[in-house]
């Protein structure tokens, strides 16, 4: 009895100490989890819990209030901005499922030529900012635009692809589509091919097979997809401010900060909705997902069964194809046509072709290229850090609380753009440099802002980079003599190479073409990235043109980056496969 | 699970299955080479041979999901080459179950039933009856991954039954289950396809499943159909080296055929002369094929001839003892009943193997 005592609290206090022993193990460590902290604190969470403390105080006394809401309550322009973002967003998602569910199913299901081709073009709308985008749409299906000129010719009639939130809508499918197809291909391809056999010999097959068994298999990642869309279209700022809609929530929370000011609480109260719907989103999508992680691909699977098309199948999928992937890739040919445009309006095609646009622009707009090089370059390189540091701390040590960094971080995707800077005006408006100037007017917000925004992203790429590191390859060169340090340098680096590229360019390629936070910061032409020079051209007629060739300027860069890091990984990765 | 099932309507529904000239090649990858196979009304038959013979592809075949370059499958008289596997009325129950995770146990076995539009109280007997056969009448509202391997594996059988197949096919329905549960589960499955009558496939790499629940096997090799029949007669009489070795242990003694004057002699490589006896048909070049309990150390029996050996090593089994024997230039097994207090021989010491002529077979090289 005595005995079991003593050995009890001998290993009570060993646990303890070891404990105790761990936390205190690497002082680096330590240092380093605090300064990710700190780093968490001052950008994401101070400025975000500004936003909601001002949305719940009185303005003036600072008392705690729930005034303000009652005002959005009782405001019908607020009440109807909210419904027109839900009914935004959820017919944008029905949209972009129309485009993504045939090519998903075609480029998956069945030995289709140039499914690669499709699932590569399938990314591209990603790559140029949605507002871009919604230029050229209203060139190509506006009310006097390519497609209602020649219907009206030939048919006499006129499709309001563009009419109000009509337009958003499908600026918004075709932008953002690319997410539910990536998701939804995988999880088809992930589907046993044993699932589908088992009910085909059991007799079903066609439509019937597809509703009953495929489509159910794929659920959890076209609702991974699905609620992506819903959340980024119920934050975008930019793509209902160019197309003059006013009255949805992102664009009121902005105007309102804008025009009326800084410390007028309803852009606050809007702010505090706008978050509450996307962690409501993804909460929902959370629990419709729960216990349906059917990995189902077992051995002997490998994804469904490619069957070969009959002639007749063969021309409807390629029809079907070809009709998607015009209307998602039109963005870009139009904005391809009014880069070289001299006058484009009231007729199908540009009426003469110039270089004039590209000249100006690589003349006095060279700058905003420049800023977002350096922004985006920057953003990237932090949220690698970052994510790297993040992952290696919540994988390899045993750091008390290290949890909490990568919830943090996490957390950044429930919050919008417009959001975040808004909370940056206020908090920083008030902090002023030595000289006088606001810390929110410095650059470097901009920076900070894209990089906070941009770290969930990053954090998954690196966290699965060092997941797939075995710790046994870090003991053999710990046994061999290597410090911890080292090691980190030597072994775990290098390995997780492509996984910090790849985040470092999701990173990048979507701070390039970020607006939605950073239209708040920017205080000077000079200090602007291209996103808002493509912003404030588009708004003129004038403009157009220019704009237009500083979007397939943005677009090219952003591709060119992308391919080229594509190529590196694939070549470390085959480097690392010999090695092997 | 004892009572009586009451689908009995299947028993008089078996059909066979026809298998003729069937070839197939996955491009340059010929897998099956001109099978040919009857399987009779009601008979549980297994396909058995090592990994990668082309079973799997057989069974598939069968079921609709891959077409032969050549030859036909008759099922119940009926060629069914031309239909699709949803139009076979071919019953398969998968390697890996493929049980869809996002319906219970009931929707999963009802699935086929609602497929052929059968009215819903109808459905729900059969699916009642169907879980009821197997034993799981009680987990019918659970989903898929809240039961046991041995518990899926069932509600696959299930399922698959509950459509009233012509053929049941099993594609290795035992190999993600336990040992133990093996056993169990394949006597269940014996007893199950007695009492429903129901032709049925099973293929395996296991010789021991194979012949403890299968009325005949055809064995399989390099996808050429190697012998047919039941158990009993591929262990007693395989009609090559491949069948005698693959079911159970079998001693190959290589040599030649000699004849001095009318009579003939086996030469066993290293110079041990047996004679042949004279009812025998053995080909020019062929092999000595016996099993190590046909053979004994000393004479067993009278009719045995006695060769010269000598011990390599020698294994305790429990109740028997198996010696390694050097006969000539190969060396043998042979195995001894134990009794109690008796030595092993050591290895080294000199031998005379008593060998049973009437068990041994001689097999083209
Ligand atoms: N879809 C396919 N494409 C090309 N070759 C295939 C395909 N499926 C099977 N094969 C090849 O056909 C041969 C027979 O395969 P099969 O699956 O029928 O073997 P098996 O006898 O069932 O083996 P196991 O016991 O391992 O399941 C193998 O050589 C295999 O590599
Ligand atoms: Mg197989």
């Amino acid at each position: 009895m005595a005995g079991a005592t003593t050995a009890g609290r001998a290993r009570a206090s060993s646990t303890s100490s070891g404990n105790f022993k761990r936390l205190l193990a690497s002082p680096g460590q330590i240092a380093l989890a605090f300064g990710i902290a700190l780093f968490l604190l001052l950008f994401l969470v101070v400025p975000v819990g500004t936003v909601i403390y001002v949305a719940f105080t009185e303005k003036g006394t600072g008392e705690f209030t729930l005034v303000n809401f009652l005002d959005f309550a009782r405001t019908d322009l607020f009440i109807r901005s909210f419904w027109n973002s839900v009914y935004v967003s959820a017919m944008s998602v029905v949209v972009a499922s129309v485009f993504a569910l045939p090519l998903a199913y075609i480029t998956t299901r069945f030995e289709f030529r140039g499914a690669m081709l499709i699932q590569t073009l399938g990314f591209l709308p990603l790559i140029m900012p949605p507002f871009v985008g919604a230029v050229a749409m209203l060139l190509l299906f506006g009310r006097n635009g390519s497609v209602n000129l020649l219907l009206d010719d030939w048919l006499g009639i006129k499709i309001p692809f563009m009419e109000g939130l009509n337009g958003v809508i499908f600026v918004q499918a075709v932008h953002y589509f690319p997410f539910i197809l990536i998701n939804l291909s995988a999880a088809l391809r992930n589907i046993d091919r044993a699932m589908e056999e088992a009910a085909q010999n059991l007799g079903s097959s066609g439509f019937r097979l597809f509703r009953r068994i495929v489509f159910p298999l794929a659920m959890p990642g076209y609702i991974a997809g699905a609620s992506l869309v819903f959340v980024k279209v119920f934050d975008d700022l930019a793509t209902p401010l160019l197309l003059n809609v006013k009255d949805m929530l992102a664009p009121q929370a902005y105007l309102r900060v804008t025009s009326i000011g800084i410390a007028d609480p309803m852009g606050y109260v809007i702010s505090v909705v706008l978050i509450c719907m996307s962690i409501l989103a993804m909460w929902i999508s959370a629990r419709a997902m729960r216990g349906k992680d059917y990995a189902t691909v077992q051995r002997g699977g490998g994804g469904l069964a490619k069957r070969r098309m009959r002639p007749w199948e063969s021309a409807v999928a390629y029809g079907a194809v070809l009709l998607i992937l015009f209307l998602v890739l039109a963005p870009h040919l139009g904005l391809l046509l009014l880069s070289f445009a001299t006058v484009w309006s009231f007729s199908p095609l540009p009426d003469a072709y110039t270089l004039a646009h590209y000249g100006r622009v690589f003349g006095e707009s060279f700058v905003y290229v420049k800023n977002t090089m350096i922004y985006a370059s920057i953003a990237g390189l932090i949220d690698v850090v970052l994510g790297t540091a993040i992952a290696y701390l919540v994988l390899r040590t045993k750091l008390i609380g290290r949890e909490w960094l990568d919830w943090a971080a996490t957390a950044a995707l429930a919050i919008p753009g417009v959001v975040l800077g808004i909370g940056y005006l206020r908090t920083f408006y008030g902090v002023q440099l030595p000289d006088g100037t606001p810390l929110a007017a410095l650059w470097i917000m901009i920076v900070l802002a894209l990089a906070i925004r941009r770290l969930p992203y990053a954090l998954r790429a690196c966290y699965a980079a060092l997941q797939q590191i075995s710790v046994s390859l870090e003991e053999a060169a710990e046994n061999l003599g290597a410090t911890k340090l080292r090691t980190i340098r030597r072994i775990v680096l290098p390995l997780m190479g492509g996984g910090i590229l790849a985040g470092f360019v999701t990173s990048f390629a979507t701070a390039a073409v970020e607006l939605s936070a950073t239209l708040m910061l920017v205080q000077s032409n000079s200090d602007a990235p291209l996103a808002y020079g493509l912003y404030v051209f588009m708004q003129s007629p004038a403009g157009r043109g220019p704009g237009a060739a500083l979007g397939v300027i943005a677009v090219l860069l952003v591709a060119v980056c992308t391919f080229a890091s594509h190529l590196i990984i694939e070549r470390s990765q085959k480097a690392k496969a010999v090695g092997r | 699970m004892n009572q009586p099932f009451p689908i009995t309507s299947l028993e008089t529904k078996a059909v066979d299955v026809d298998i003729r000239n069937v070839d197939l090649s996955y491009g340059a990858n010929h897998v099956l080479k001109g099978i040919n196979l009857h399987i009779r009304p009601g008979e549980f038959f297994a396909f058995l041979g090592p990994s990668g013979c082309g079973k799997t592809t057989l069974l598939r075949l069968i079921a609709g999901f891959n077409e032969a370059d050549g030859g036909e499958v008759l099922v119940g008289g009926r060629d069914v080459a031309h239909l699709p596997p949803w139009k076979r009325d071919v019953g398969m129950v998968f390697q890996s179950y493929a049980l869809w995770p996002h319906m219970t146990v009931k929707r999963n076995v009802a699935f086929g039933l609602e497929e052929r539009k059968v009215p819903k109280a109808e459905i729900d007997r059969r699916v009642a009856a169907a879980l009821e056969l197997v034993g799981l009448a009680h987990l019918a509202d659970r989903r898929p991954s809240q039961l046991s391997g041995g518990q899926q594996q069932r509600v696959a059988v299930a399922r698959t039954i509950a459509i009233e197949p012509k053929v049941l096919l099993l594609d290795e329905p035992l190999s993600n289950l336990d040992a133990k549960m093996r056993v169990q589960v394949r006597r269940e499955l014996r007893d199950l396809q007695q009492r429903l009558g129901l032709t049925t496939i099973f293929v395996t790499h296991d010789q021991e499943e194979a012949n403890t629940i299968c009325d005949r096997i055809a064995v399989m090799n390099d996808g050429i159909v190697q012998q047919v029949g039941t158990p009993m007669e591929l262990y007693e009489k395989p009609a090559n080296l491949f069948v005698a070795n693959f079911l159970g242990t079998a001693n190959i003694l290589p040599g030649r055929v000699i004849r001095v004057g009318g009579e003939r002699f086996f030469d066993i490589d290293g110079g041990v002369r047996l004679p042949i006896p004279t009812h025998v048909i053995v080909p020019d070049e062929a092999k000595l094929v016996f099993r190590p309990q046909h053979a004994s150390l000393g004479r067993g029996g009278t009719g045995d001839v006695l060769l010269p050996g000598t011990v390599v090593h020698s294994e305790f089994l429990g109740s028997t003892l198996r010696y390694g024997v050097k006969i000539g230039a190969a060396e043998v097994s042979i195995d001894t009943p134990f009794h109690s207090g008796e030595a092993l021989r050591q290895p080294g010491s000199a031998v005379e193997i008593g060998l049973s002529l009437r068990s041994a077979l001689w097999l083209a090289a």
